[in-house]
């Protein structure tokens, strides 16, 4: 579904990225694990579109519709409208505009784009309510200003809740374990759990094995230094949280 | 005794803004004008008076006004900034000029000034006029005429140009005229106070709701000339209006003056609702050019059960000096100002409201929107004022201001005064701060930068846009967003 190729990607002329390969499937889960600074997060954001991000070599091929397309040729909005997401790890707080008029008019800017019918306000309401449970999320969260106010959990709890109502077909989640406590952690694992199908993917950044005990990635890779460094099974993930991440930098 | 210089207009000064097409409404028109020499004093007073053919109560009016207007200074207190205006430099009239015997209806003015409020959205011809909407047509110093009179006539809605209202009711403009703003009442409504030239009337006689919606365009069009327009709104007992008004302006890279003033009244029950949507021209990026507008708008309810509601979208002018106030005289009367300031480029804009409280169990509400971008200033400035015998008066005010970038600045001047224990008053006031990060959020979630910033806009603002009738409030935020589109992101 999406190839990355031999990816360089600096911001201010600082090279982040040194040459990232990545293969995702339909159906996979991948999981990406590294110190700070290694570019875990970089990446998902060139993913997203992030115009502070300058890729300088390489390639992101992304296959939609049994067509490969170039995903740098696409805007950002672009991008969501085809199927990419990326839960950010800070997400951004919009006052002024309600989650719910935010998440219809995202729902319907997607629907127009791929020629399916837009649901009203009604129709959104009802389906809105079906996605609202999977999260446990309080409905008082829907009509308050996106993202604002809301504690650090809530904010990950309600990117997840987008990619519910958005329904993508490869999804970035950055970090997005970070700043949960067991309880909310759980949850939000059962969210993504219940989204996951043979027909998307999901690619989990994240510091800690915690997470992978909940949602149990097909593949994990270990990015050090701008670079995949190692790429291996769960059990590689058990390997880092034991031994820290030294013996793969002299490797 | 000067004489008015007759000539033909056929400057074109275009800026680099026009060309750029910011600014749709930055044309100018080619037509044979009638002309005052630049400068004020008593003699162009007169000729103005003689001109429109006053009586004399309308000479001495002016005379009192302009000679009260000598003493002051111009006011500096906003927080604006702006070269000193040289007022002899201003041409106090201009007016298109008439066929032999002037025109007797729309349809007989001159095609281009016709073409003008065309190119502007506003009809005047009989076979495509506005349904629903009666429109007053302003022309530089000049009402170009009103539509749909039969139907008002029939109503018992008087709706014509202040000209006209003058030689037709001198009776109630003699009574109102000057009755909430007086001329001594500051310096530029001293000023219009002596040189105005034409404006709209309106009369709601008692037990009347208006059929229509009832409305003034104005339209800058000469050179170095100011436009001072007048309208005066008289709601008898139990009457309801609703009026619009819109203005423009070519762009030009020379200033130019309006000052305009308006009064409303409201007997026992009456209600006025009054929106602008002011997008006169705002000079181009580096603040070159404009219009300088500063103007008296003030509503009394002088009978107990009435109200007044102002409702502002100000996306233009060079500088915005604008206070929409009411008095609240009557028992139970209500007053409200919504309000949505937006400035761009070198744009500053103090704006707001006065709330006095004089009667029993009144209220009043401000809900104000301010949104700075660019190098702009947007200035709330607002009164609240309970007087002693006001017992049980509320009022409600939430002043919001949104930054656009970190150039720019928004400042909140709110005052209270309050003289009677019983009075509940509450304020809130935010602020926050559109950036690029919230725009690519949005985006990345599958809206392009036009429905970003509309989402961001509507939801902002929407406490204001409710408040205008429908087609005025599509047009409102189709301004702001074309406004917002350079500077966010």
């Amino acid at each position: 579904m999406l190839e990355i190729k031999d990816l360089h990607v600096s911001v201010e002329e600082t090279p982040i990225l040194k040459g990232v390969n990545l293969k995702v499937n339909a159906g996979e889960v991948h999981a990406i694990m590294g110190p700070n600074g290694s570019g875990k997060s970089t990446l998902a954001k060139v993913i997203a579109g992030h115009p502070a991000y300058e890729v300088t070599q390489g390639s992101i091929t992304y296959e939609v519709n049994f067509k490969e397309i170039d995903l740098m040729e696409l805007e950002p909005h672009e991008r969501a409208r085809k199927g990419v997401f990326m839960a950010f790890q800070y997400p951004v707080e919009v006052p002024g505009v309600t989650n719910t008029s935010f998440l219809q008019a995202a729902f319907n800017a997607i629907c127009r784009d791929q020629g399916a019918e837009e649901m009203d306000a009604i129709d959104f309401d009802v389906y809105l309510h079906e996605k609202i449970k999977l999260l446990s999320m309080d409905e008082k969260y829907l009509n308050r200003p996106l993202n604002v106010d809301f504690s650090g959990g809530e904010k990950k709890r309600n990117e997840i809740l987008q990619m519910a109502v958005l329904t993508p077909r490869i999804s970035f989640l950055d970090e997005t374990d970070s700043g949960l406590d067991i309880d909310a952690l759980r949850i939000v694992a059962a969210g993504v759990n219940k989204l996951k199908s043979k027909d998307n993917a999901i690619v989990l950044i994240t510091h800690y094995q915690r997470l992978l005990n909940y949602i149990v990635p097909d593949f994990v890779h270990i990015m050090i230094d701008g670079k995949i460094a190692e790429t291996g099974h769960k059990e590689l993930a058990l390997t880092v949280e034991d031994r820290g991440y030294d013996w793969l930098n002299k490797k | 005794m000067e004489h008015p210089s007759k000539k033909t207009q056929t400057e074109v000064t275009i800026s680099e803004n026009q060309l750029a097409g910011d600014y749709k409404f930055g044309f100018t028109t080619d037509v044979e004008t009638e002309d005052f020499p630049k400068g004020i004093n008593e003699g162009i007073i007169r000729l103005i008076s003689e001109k429109r053919n006053e009586p004399e109560f309308m000479l001495e009016f002016r005379l009192k006004a302009f000679r009260h207007w000598e003493t002051l200074e111009e006011p500096h207190w906003a927080h604006l900034y702006y070269p000193k205006i040289d007022y002899q430099a201003i041409r106090y009239y201009s007016a298109v000029k008439k066929k032999e015997d002037g025109p007797k209806s729309l349809d007989e003015v001159d095609p281009e000034v016709v073409k003008t409020f065309e190119r502007l959205g506003i009809p005047v011809q009989e076979q495509k006029r506005l349904s629903g909407v009666a429109v007053d047509a302003v022309f530089d110093s000049i009402s170009m005429g009103t539509t749909h009179q039969d139907v008002l006539a029939k109503a018992g809605v008087i709706f014509c140009s202040f000209s006209e209202a003058i030689q037709k009711h001198p009776e109630l403009i003699q009574k109102y005229l000057g009755s909430v703003v007086p001329y001594t009442d500051n310096f530029f409504a001293a000023l219009n106070a002596a040189v105005f030239s034409d404006g709209s009337f309106c009369y709601i006689p008692k037990g009347v709701r208006s059929p229509l919606e009832l409305s003034t365009y104005f339209r800058i069009n000469a050179m170095d000339t100011g436009q001072f327009e007048r309208t005066l709104i008289v709601a008898e007992e139990a009457s309801y209006v609703s009026y619009l008004e819109g203005c423009t302006a070519p762009s030009r890279d020379e200033n130019q003056l309006h000052a305009a003033v308006v009064e409303l009244i409201t007997m026992k029950h009456a209600e006025i609702k009054y929106s602008t949507v002011q997008n006169w021209y705002s000079g181009d990026k580096d603040g070159k050019g404009g219009i300088f507008n500063f103007v008296t708008k003030r509503g009394k309810c002088v009978g107990a059960h009435s109200k007044i509601s102002w409702t502002q979208v100000e996306a233009g002018a060079a500088i915005t000096w604008k206070y929409p106030s009411v008095i609240l005289q009557g028992d139970y009367s209500i007053g409200e100002f919504y309000s949505v300031a937006l400035t761009n480029n070198k744009m500053q804009a103090d704006t707001g409201t006065k709330m006095i409280h004089v009667g029993k169990n009144t209220r009043s509400k401000i809900i104000s929107k301010g949104i700075s971008c660019d190098q702009s200033v947007n200035s709330y400035r607002g009164l609240v004022k309970i007087l002693s015998g006001a017992e049980n008066a509320r009022n409600y005010s939430n002043c919001d201001s949104m930054l656009v970038g970190d150039q720019c600045s928004a400042n909140t001047f709110p005052y209270l005064e309050i003289n009677n224990n019983t009075a509940t008053v509450e304020h809130e006031a935010t602020t926050s701060k559109i950036n690029a990060e919230q725009i690519f959020y949005l985006k990345s979630r599958g809206l392009d930068d036009e429905e970003a910033i509309s989402l961001l806009i509507n939801g902002y603002c929407k406490d204001v846009f409710r408040e205008l009738p429908l087609e005025f409030s599509v047009e409102a935020i189709k301004l702001l967003e074309m406004k917002l589109e350079g500077s966010v992101g």
